[in-house]
């Protein structure tokens, strides 16, 4: 288990149909790859976020395969269209079956 | 004649102020920080006093210029959180007694600073424990543990852009008497003081690396090379060890000595923690 996963986004409130925007994301996660061991020789299970997921309006704008080697808070930035208003949706997907979420609203002025 | 020597005065100065005018460091777009400053009247010699984070590379120092980008912000918040959380047992938070942690803004600009009821010189960690323990009755933190640094950096981060403004007259003095003393001794198999790298040679390399001037006005800095927030007595131990010594610890009467002389001789930059350093 994973504690203290905090999604966190950016994205601009406001851009102009059609406008090309950077979007920012970053989620606090040890992304224990499984490969190390504790003291007493143990595998350190792993534990990842192994999929992560952006729409907009309910279309896919990106969707990643993460792997273990990615490294811990993993950040992800992009660009993105937007011919309307509506809601960037964020979907984080963890190993342990956790689903974290986070939208964000935009104006097309 | 006259006009020649002035027309070259005037080309020198401009040549001086086009030097001193390198990148300049606003955080989230409305932080201006201090970077250079002139130094210190104690300090012999040097004359400008800078931050590390002239020294880094120009994508290590955008890191610090947006808290989404800075990843010491992640703990600075994790410390956030845990400042309304209650402590150990107790139902006491940091929040009790300190409504939010804007009230703290400007704390960390004069620590180390001296403490007239226990009579010594208290860095930031001791005064949070002094708090966890005596206030709240829970059990102290280790003085480099996570919540500390966790705790320290979201300290730092609500002071950020305040000079650097640590007392050394008064009852501190001699304690940063010990500190500058320790700052100026060889230690260690390669006989390396704190000045031999941070005083004589800075902005040389050492090996691949840019050597600063040792300033703690970005601490607890996150440091690329390990991924964490790390605090200035950890830095301290990493930079002895280095000499190949037997360090002081942290928390120790020494490194608080060197912290307060260390701070000291960075009086006039802005607090920077988190800051962010390879």
């Amino acid at each position: 288990m994973a504690d203290n996963v905090t999604p966190r986004v950016r994205v601009p409130s406001s851009a102009s149909a059609g406008e090309d925007i950077t979007i920012k994301t970053l989620i606090s996660h040890p992304m224990e790859s499984g490969q190390r061991k504790d003291k007493e020789g143990n595998t350190i299970p792993r534990s990842i976020i192994n999929r992560f997921v952006t729409t907009f309006n309910g279309e896919t704008v990106i969707d990643v395969t993460m792997e273990p080697a990615i490294s811990t808070n993993p950040y992800f930035e992009f660009v993105s269209k937007v011919p309307e208003s509506g809601t960037f949706e964020f979907t984080w997907y963890d190993d342990d079956g956790s689903v974290y979420t986070e939208s964000k609203d935009i104006t097309v002025e | 004649m006259l006009f020649r020597t002035m027309t070259a005065m005037a080309l020198v100065l401009g040549a001086t102020t086009a030097q001193a005018e390198g990148p300049e460091l606003v955080i989230n777009g409305e932080i201006p920080i201090t970077t250079r400053a002139p130094a210190p009247e104690h300090m012999e010699y040097v004359r400008e006093v800078m931050s590390g984070w002239e020294f880094r590379s120009p994508e290590t120092q955008a890191f610090e210029a947006d808290d989404f980008e800075n990843p010491g912000m992640i703990f600075a918040e994790d410390g956030r959180t845990a400042f309304s959380q209650p402590l150990g047992d107790t139902d006491q938070s940091c929040a009790s007694c300190h409504e939010s942690p804007e009230t703290l803004a400007g704390a960390r600009a004069v620590y180390p600073k001296w403490d007239p009821e226990r009579e010594e010189v208290q860095t930031i960690e001791m005064q949070i424990n002094e708090c966890i323990t005596e206030r709240a009755g829970a059990e102290a933190w280790g003085y480099t543990s996570q919540p500390m640094t966790n705790m320290s950096a979201l300290l730092a981060s609500v002071s950020r852009g305040m000079p650097v403004n640590v007392a050394i007259d008064g009852p501190a003095h001699d304690t940063w008497l010990q500190g500058k003393e320790i700052y100026y001794t060889r230690y260690g198999q390669l006989e390396l003081s704190c000045a031999n790298c941070h005083e004589d040679n800075y902005g040389n390399m050492i090996r691949a690396d840019h050597l600063s001037q040792g300033q703690i006005n970005g601490f607890p800095t996150y440091r690329l090379k390990n991924a964490k927030l790390n605090s200035v007595h950890d830095r301290f131990k990493g930079c002895v060890r280095d000499t190949r010594a037997e360090t002081f610890s942290p928390g120790s009467p020494e490194f608080i000595a060197l912290e307060l002389y260390v701070a000291s001789r960075g009086n006039g930059l802005s607090v920077e923690g988190p800051a962010v350093r390879n």
